[in-house]
């Protein structure tokens, strides 16, 4: 069993290494050899299923190892470590990883790649093999038992997805990247300030140890005063990389400049694991001072988030950005579920994850889908999607719905579940607030969602010109440093959505993603009895 | 939990404990001068001096640690701190420096957001404010140590933490008050020293394996960020900081 721990980060090394692998020999002009081609589409192919193959790997792994019973399988001391919330993580990360990658497959009939016949370009490789780095660093932060560990892994899908963020290139993604990259540096640096004072306060207590299993026995006479600084830290460390107010500001950026598959990633596993490593914190901190210090950062930031995302996304131009502001909202969320604490809430907070991360990773897929077909993110020059392309207005209304918390969805239960423990838990004022919150979101939500769906087939010629998109738009800043000016620069003919089919993709990933988001909330034997294993594992204070 | 104690007491313990105040003197006097200087060059040859600084610090907890620490595994710590702090990081910062100045980058930072007295005056306070605010960590870790702690001293090294929060406090100052990306950069090397600095003067270092992913992660942020930072160039015309404005709500 604990071998087993070890499949995903292997699988994502060697799916990595076979995606970066370059290709064959290009045929040459007098023909291709025989045998050139069939390999050159094997390595495309490689290139192409790597990210869908790893997720599929941490998936399976992840089920099984929730089906596990018994002795928690461990590998390599505390290095590699999967109790019931590990588990439960992995198959998150599987699962979302699996509805981001394989929906966002591009239906490959570009017509220069059949022609050439030819492998994967380097950028769609290297593209390929971070995906692949990002997925095995989630596996391993998921289920590594050393706080040590875990940060390096956090800290390691922050490299790995720098440059999928400035992957389509251009002074904006370069800039996002940048933005990215310090400001995920520096905040988890903060984390990494916490993990070295909580060794120091093992150390101090006579057997160092990073072991979070260790640390959270209630064993180890940690000092309280040093355990209440480090946890405060790594709170805050972690609460930057889950995009947790007032450390949100890289998000919406990010969320927005990336390819769509890698924002639907790291909107629904990145901040869900960063989250994870929160609520590990959070368990220590209970153990050693008491719940109250987490709980009140917790529900501090999970109340400014959701103002900050609330106030944003009702004046919010671009649906790439909302959906990142949406996303900064729901870690808000399960911050005051943390900060609640107590099975049900806690349970809770994991159905959310759960629920938030598919919905997020659909929705995020189909806005790509959006932008390649109408060639912009603004909000405003979308029109009239539902009776022109049902293929994209019908899973973006389906998954709106499942994130705004609508009744046969899982995130209906588990807001409801928060809001009524946190009551339970005499926090009723806050309770209140979230619930006021939460109708401003939705009501920006809606409204953004009913504007781009409903309407008319026809695009008001007014506006047909002033469709512009990354390609054909060049941004100069104003001498004065004002507010930059966007000028299109190119014929803004719109794309004819049908040019290079990247408009479409599998349905089937986004279907069974919605599908379970909208079936898990009822499913309580196995699913119920899988969250309350793994809430329990967090300490039920 | 004695072998601090030990240390404190014998000879070799107040000639390791001279040795750790001036290499945390050191490590805090570079972090001032990176304030100061807005040469750019000056600051890689800074960040070179902070990496040595730091290395030796390592070796100084590593020889006399005693009993309780891995000597061994301290060393090679002190080893790979030189190899990457002392050597490696610098001499990427610097090669990125001389390629961005021959593409006709400025090699100063010219008008950083804060001028140098103004720099120095709130590096005065931070310091101050680091010695507030690592008060329960110095005496978190002295107190269980078991080292002498008359007056307010703690133990041999925990002394000294504080240099590594003023430490952490200066990269930030460096990061929000610069412009330049090459600036950035060394603000967030020099916050990673004073994390590694509070490390090792607190715990005697992290795991060496997981030291091994730090210093990998860290490496791997500075080489993407000097990519990064050569792309800006290229699409920009300048790593000034100032015309990356356009995304915002």
């Amino acid at each position: 069993m604990g071998l087993l721990l070890l499949l995903p980060p292997v699988a994502a090394l060697l799916a990595g290494l076979a995606a970066a692998a370059p290709r064959p020999a290009v045929p040459s002009l007098a023909g291709p050899r025989p045998g050139a081609r069939p390999l050159a589409a094997l390595s495309a192919a490689t290139t192409r299923l790597s990210g869908v193959l790893v997720s599929a790997i941490l998936l399976a792994t992840g089920v099984a190892l929730l089906r596990h019973r018994g002795a928690v399988p461990t590998l390599g001391g505390d290095l590699l470590r999967a109790d019931a919330l590990s588990a439960l993580m992995l198959t998150v990360v599987g699962a979302v990883g699996l509805t981001a990658t394989w929906a966002g497959l591009e239906p490959r009939t570009s017509p220069a790649a059949s022609a050439h016949g030819s492998g994967a370009t380097r950028s769609e490789r290297r593209y390929a093999a971070l995906v692949c780095v990002f997925l095995g660093a989630m596996a391993i932060a998921v289920t590594t038992d050393n706080l040590g560990v875990l940060w390096v892994a956090v800290e390691a899908t922050t490299i790995a997805t720098a440059f999928l963020v400035g992957h389509r290139g251009g002074a904006r993604s370069l800039e996002a990247a940048w933005k990215y990259v310090v400001l995920g540096s520096v905040g988890i640096a903060i984390a990494l300030l916490g993990t070295v004072l909580l060794y120091a306060a093992s150390r101090s207590a006579g057997e160092p140890t990073l072991s979070w299993t260790r640390l959270v026995s209630g064993e180890l006479p940690l000092d309280p005063a040093l355990v209440k600084v480090a946890a405060g830290l790594a709170v805050l460390g972690f609460a930057t990389k889950a995009g947790l107010a007032p450390m949100h500001s890289w998000l919406p950026d990010a969320h927005s400049q990336a390819p769509a598959p890698v924002s639907g990633l790291m909107s629904g596993v990145l901040l869900a694991v960063a989250f994870y490593a929160i609520l590990r914190v959070r368990a220590i901190a209970a153990v050693v001072i008491g719940p109250g210090l987490v709980r009140g950062l917790l529900l501090t930031a999970g109340l400014g988030s959701l103002a900050v995302a609330g106030a944003l996304i009702l004046r919010q131009r671009d649906h790439k950005r909302m959906l990142a502001y949406s996303s900064i909202e729901h870690m808000g969320v399960l911050a005051v579920g943390a900060a609640v604490g107590g099975p049900v809430a806690l349970a809770a907070v994991l159905l959310h994850l759960i629920g938030h991360g598919l919905a997020k990773a659909s929705l995020f897929v189909v806005a790509g889908r959006m932008l390649a077909s109408e060639g912009t993110t603004t909000i405003a020059e979308v029109r009239g999607l539902l009776s022109r392309r049902a293929d994209l207005a019908v899973p973006l209304v389906v998954g709106m719905a499942a994130l705004l918390g609508f009744p046969p969805f899982a995130l209906f239960f588990s807001e409801v579940a928060i809001v009524l423990a946190g009551w339970r838990a005499g926090l009723g004022w806050a309770m209140a607030l979230v619930v006021a919150l939460l109708l401003v979101v939705v009501a920006g939500l809606v409204r953004a969602t009913a504007a781009m769906t409903l309407g008319p087939a026809q695009r008001p010629p007014d506006q047909a010109h002033a469709v512009h998109d990354e390609r054909t738009t060049t941004t100069t800043s104003a001498p004065d440093g004002s507010a930059p000016v966007a000028v299109a620069t190119l014929a803004p003919a719109p794309a004819p959505p049908q040019a290079h089919g990247a408009d479409r993709g599998p349905v089937l990933p986004l279907v069974l993603a919605l599908g379970t988001t909208a079936v898990i909330g009822f499913v309580a034997t196995p699913v119920g009895d899988v969250l309350t294993r793994a809430a329990a594992v967090l300490g039920l204070s | 939990m004695n072998a601090v104690r030990e240390v404190a007491m014998s000879p070799s313990g107040s000639v390791a404990t001279q040795v750790v105040a001036l290499t945390a003197g050191a490590l805090l006097v570079t972090s001032v001068l990176l304030v100061w200087r807005r040469d750019l060059s000056a600051q890689v040859r800074l960040l070179m001096l902070q990496g040595v600084a730091l290395a030796a610090l390592a070796t100084t907890i590593g020889l006399s640690g005693g009993p309780g620490t891995s000597r061994a595994e301290l060393l090679l710590v002190a080893v790979l701190v030189l190899a990457l702090r002392g050597w490696l990081l610098p001499w990427v910062l610097g090669r990125r420096l001389r390629a961005g100045i021959e593409a006709g980058d400025a090699a100063r930072e010219d008008g950083p957001r804060l001028n140098p007295t103004a720099g120095l005056v709130l590096v005065a306070l931070l310091t101050t404010v680091a010695y507030l605010v690592s008060r329960p960590i110095s005496e978190g870790v002295a107190e269980h140590t078991g080292a002498p702690t008359p007056a307010g001293t703690a133990g041999p090294a925990a002394f000294a933490v504080p240099v590594g929060i003023a430490m952490v406090l200066i990269g930030f100052l460096l990061l929000v008050g610069r412009r330049r990306a090459m600036s950035q950069l060394v603000g967030f090397l020099v916050l990673d020293n004073g994390i590694a600095t509070v490390a090792f003067l607190t715990a005697a270092g992290v795991p060496f394996a997981v030291e091994l992913g730090i210093s990998s992660d860290v490496l791997l942020v500075v080489l993407i960020l000097a990519v990064l930072s050569r792309r800006i160039h290229a699409q920009v015309g300048s790593t000034t900081l100032d015309s990356m404005t356009e995304l915002r709500d």
